[in-house]
């Protein structure tokens, strides 16, 4: 491999990273807002599914891309809800029931998407930000980015904020942690829950848009690939820190580029094992992540999984 | 959507911001449960500015007072008065409206949270954006008025449990709650610290600042600190008074009534120089990696009680997992009789090792299987109850029978689930399990904890019974006057290391509560 021949690969990288981080940031930061609240959604690879094809259906028939964003978001929303109505329910348990949302969420959007395979919609546009800061063309590509991910970011770096200096986020870090605290608080613990799980189905609902509409930018049944499932494993690896949460996301979506990068420059044999980095790079964390007892300590302590 | 958000945020403000002590009448209370009344026509009255002790075993209807004077349950029959006024407390926000906080047992703190915010966030009215630089200078304004101080920005979950009760106190003060409950506030605390803190709500208390109303087992703390006590028994008001003018014994047969108590076993001289049980050099480590038990050296020797005193979470339940093969041992030795000892099934009835770990339902039975089931874990695989592979129901039964018999445990058949016996006979249960036979090393864990009286005296004496014999007693326990009454020797468990032994007749409770604190 030549100098050019890894600074290619390196480029594709990053672009890729940027491009491909988008959707695992909002799911992982959907889900790090609801596991923040004490429940997990395993759902959101369902919500992503059923976003990414109601954002490309209304598109597709009213022309505008922003509005399928604000659709899939929508949606994501009315999944989050149910799921936080469904888990206040008594003797209900909230990992099984997010499966169960997952194959709901999967199974409406196939059922729906069916007519939409074939259709063009008009895409999300990007921000040359290469351009306007005098980059060489090389780079240009890779700094083409979508305003979904500088949004990504600036609701993490809010969400980092928040949790700490805001009524909400103290309320929702006291439901998390400590429900029979929160309860002699006099805060609805359940409402609460049902309110994070609802905006953690809001922001899977937008990571769906973005794959639909922005990349790769059409609407097919092997869309995600469990991106939604993976996002759940990297907010375990973030330690719900919705900060480490984008960065997190920028490795699995470098990750992901890898393969297609190493095909860029012709390295064709081992493509699939390439590709299939990110599922590696999952399995790898949560082994890690299994192994130390010191990452459990970030835990919520309502979660299942810390019980 | 917002709407119980809101009702949250706009709960009312602790409306009359009570500058001084309330005083506090709960008249004629009554609660039934069902059938079953928890409380029978109680009154309780405490005047502005009095440390109030409330008495009574478990099950005598305390919390339920408390609890309907906080507004978890609502009393059939009775009223509340505040300052002489008549109030309505219908849930836990009008107590809190009203001024009336309460200490839990199990601290209601956010771990996660630092002090400041667990503080702030309980403020009914937390602002929407939380200014912190302002809020820092206010709760440090707040802090400089009162008595003792926590380090603010340390989070709960780092906290020592002493700073974690005086932060439960803290919150009160600054949500104003002068009439304040305390249900046992000092099981967690060293006797130094129970003193201390104690001692400086006395003094509030004396003010007229504010009102205490103490739930408490300990005499010592009612004859130090209380100005009156209400003695309840069954659900039933028996007894009360000024402190000045009751004795311990006096008050003692109020909460007992009439009950038969098994006098103290006697402790005779046995010759107790064999050493039986020898741990050296142990490590374990807790849940989350950290050093639980941290080089821990200590012999036990035939025919004595070695009773492990220490404020909980040093290391002590950790070490009674290790010695009953809970939990991996990650460096040293234990030995019994010389002889290298795995706490393995094998090794336990080899070396003849019975245990009784705390909450025996939850660490030594299976709550769903049958009394009689229970009480042949130690032999159901050996004759007579099995024959080959296969367990023969007839003896284990007619052994359970016996055992019943002997240890007088209180259940309506052998073929009952263990679950449906009260506490005192879950705990008789598995001794007449593991005392039935010959028993060289004993290991108990808090084995009085929650019971009443009666069952008390029994289960000490049997305790007792087993060192008399000769058995090497290794006695965990949180209560320092259980381990002053039973041991021969006491040793001071602190950050997982024993850091004290001494002959209980060399010493005293004030050098066991500095060792406790780790000094």
């Amino acid at each position: 491999m030549t100098d050019s021949a890894l600074a290619t690969v390196l480029i594709a990288m990053i672009g890729g990273a940027i491009r491909v981080s988008t959707p695992f940031m909002f799911v992982a930061l959907g889900e790090t807002i609801t596991e923040k609240s004490g429940r997990i959604n395993l759902g959101l690879e369902g919500t992503l599914v059923l976003g990414a094809m109601v954002a490309y259906m209304t598109s597709y028939k009213t022309g505008s891309p922003w509005l399928g964003v604000l659709g899939a978001g929508c949606v994501g929303m009315a999944l989050g809800a149910l799921h936080g109505a469904v888990c206040r329910l008594p003797r209900v348990n909230d990992v099984a029931i997010g499966i169960a949302m997952m194959s709901f969420g999967v199974g409406l959007a196939f059922f729906f998407g069916k007519p939409y395979i074939q259709p063009t919609a008009p895409r999300l546009p990007s921000v040359p930000i290469g351009e306007w800061i005098g980059a060489p063309p090389a780079l240009r590509v890779a700094l083409d980015v979508n305003p979904l991910f500088l949004v990504g970011i600036a609701i993490a770096i809010f969400l980092w904020w928040a949790f700490k200096n805001t009524r909400w986020g103290l309320i929702l870090r006291t439901t998390g942690d400590s429900a029979p605290a929160a309860r002699a608080m006099g805060i609805p613990v359940d409402f609460v829950r049902f309110l994070a799980t609802s905006a953690g189905g809001f922001l899977a609902g937008v990571a769906g848009a973005f794959l639909s509409l922005y990349y790769p930018g059409s609407w097919n049944e092997g869309l995600s690939s469990g991106q939604g499932l993976m996002a759940v494993a990297l907010v375990i690896f973030a330690r719900w820190d919705p900060l480490k949460c984008v960065i997190a996301a920028l490795l699995f979506g470098a990750a992901g580029a890898l393969g297609p990068s190493l095909q860029s420059i012709g390295i064709t044999s081992g493509y699939y094992f390439f590709n299939a980095a990110p599922y590696i790079l999952t399995l790898l964390i949560m082994i890690a992540s299994a192994g130390s007892k010191r990452a459990m300590r970030d835990v919520p302590g309502e979660l299942s999984m810390s019980r | 959507m917002t709407a119980a958000i809101s009702t949250y945020a706009s709960m009312p403000k602790p409306a009359a911001r009570l500058a001084t002590a309330p005083s506090l009448e709960a008249i004629n209370m009554t609660k039934r449960f069902g059938s079953f009344t928890a409380l029978d026509n109680v009154t309780m009255e405490v005047p502005a500015g009095q440390f109030h002790a409330l008495l009574g075993e478990n099950g005598a209807g305390k919390s339920t007072l408390v609890k309907c004077i906080m507004g978890f349950y609502h009393a059939d029959e009775g009223d509340i008065r505040l300052n002489g006024r008549e109030i309505k407390v219908g849930n836990p926000k009008d107590a809190r409206a009203n001024g009336i906080g309460m200490v839990y047992q199990h601290f209601t703190l956010v771990p996660s949270l630092t002090a400041a915010e667990n503080l702030v966030i309980n403020r009914a009215d937390a602002p929407a954006v939380i200014n912190w630089a302002a809020e820092k200078r206010r709760l440090e304004a707040f802090l400089e008025t009162m008595p003792f101080r926590v380090p603010l920005d340390t989070p709960v979950s780092a906290l020592a449990a002493g700073e974690k009760q005086k932060l439960e106190i803290l919150k009160l003060l600054y949500l104003d709650q002068r009439f304040m409950i305390l249900d046992e506030p000092t099981s967690v605390l060293t006797p130094g610290e129970a003193d201390e803190i104690l001692g400086l709500l006395k003094q509030m208390a004396l003010k007229k600042e504010i009102t205490v109303v103490i739930i408490t087992h300990k005499f010592r703390e009612v004859t130090q600190f209380a100005d009156a006590v209400t003695v309840l028994r069954r659900g039933k008001h028996v007894g009360g008074g000024l402190v000045s003018e009751l004795t311990t014994d006096q008050m003692a047969r109020m909460m007992i009534g009439d009950t038969p108590i098994r006098a103290t076993a006697e402790r005779k001289a046995v010759p107790h120089d064999k050493p039986v049980l020898d741990l050296a050099g142990l490590y374990a480590e807790d849940q989350e990696g950290l050093p639980a038990i941290d080089g821990l050296n200590l012999t036990v020797h035939g025919g004595e009680i070695v009773g492990i005193a220490g404020v909980s979470g040093n290391g002590q339940s950790e070490l009674v997992e290790v010695l009953s093969g809970q939990r991996p041992l990650q460096d040293g030795q234990i030995t019994i009789h010389g002889q290298q000892f795995v706490p393995t099934r094998d090794h336990y009835d080899k070396f003849k090792v019975f245990g009784l770990p705390e909450e025996p339902l939850r660490n030594a039975t299976v709550p769903r299987m049958t009394v009689a089931e229970n009480m042949a874990f130690r032999a159901y695989d050996k004759p007579p109850m099995s024959v080959g592979w296969w367990l023969t129901p007839g003896p284990m039964r007619a052994r359970a029978r016996e055992l019943i018999k002997a240890y007088r445990v209180k259940t309506t058949s052998p073929e009952s689930p263990i679950e449906n016996l009260s506490g005192g006979n879950v705990q008789r249960a598995v001794l007449a399990r593991e005392l039935s036979g010959s028993v060289d090393v004993l290991i108990v864990a808090n084995p009085c904890f929650g019971l009443d009286f009666a069952s008390v005296a029994d289960i000490r004496a049997q305790i007792m019974e087993q060192r008399n014999r000769g058995a090497a007693v290794l006695l965990v326990s949180e209560d320092l006057d259980e381990v002053l009454e039973l041991a021969d020797r006491v040793a001071v468990m602190s950050e997982g290391k024993i850091n004290y032994v001494s002959p209980v007749s060399a010493t005293d409770r004030h050098t066991i509560g500095q060792y406790m604190a780790g000094h």
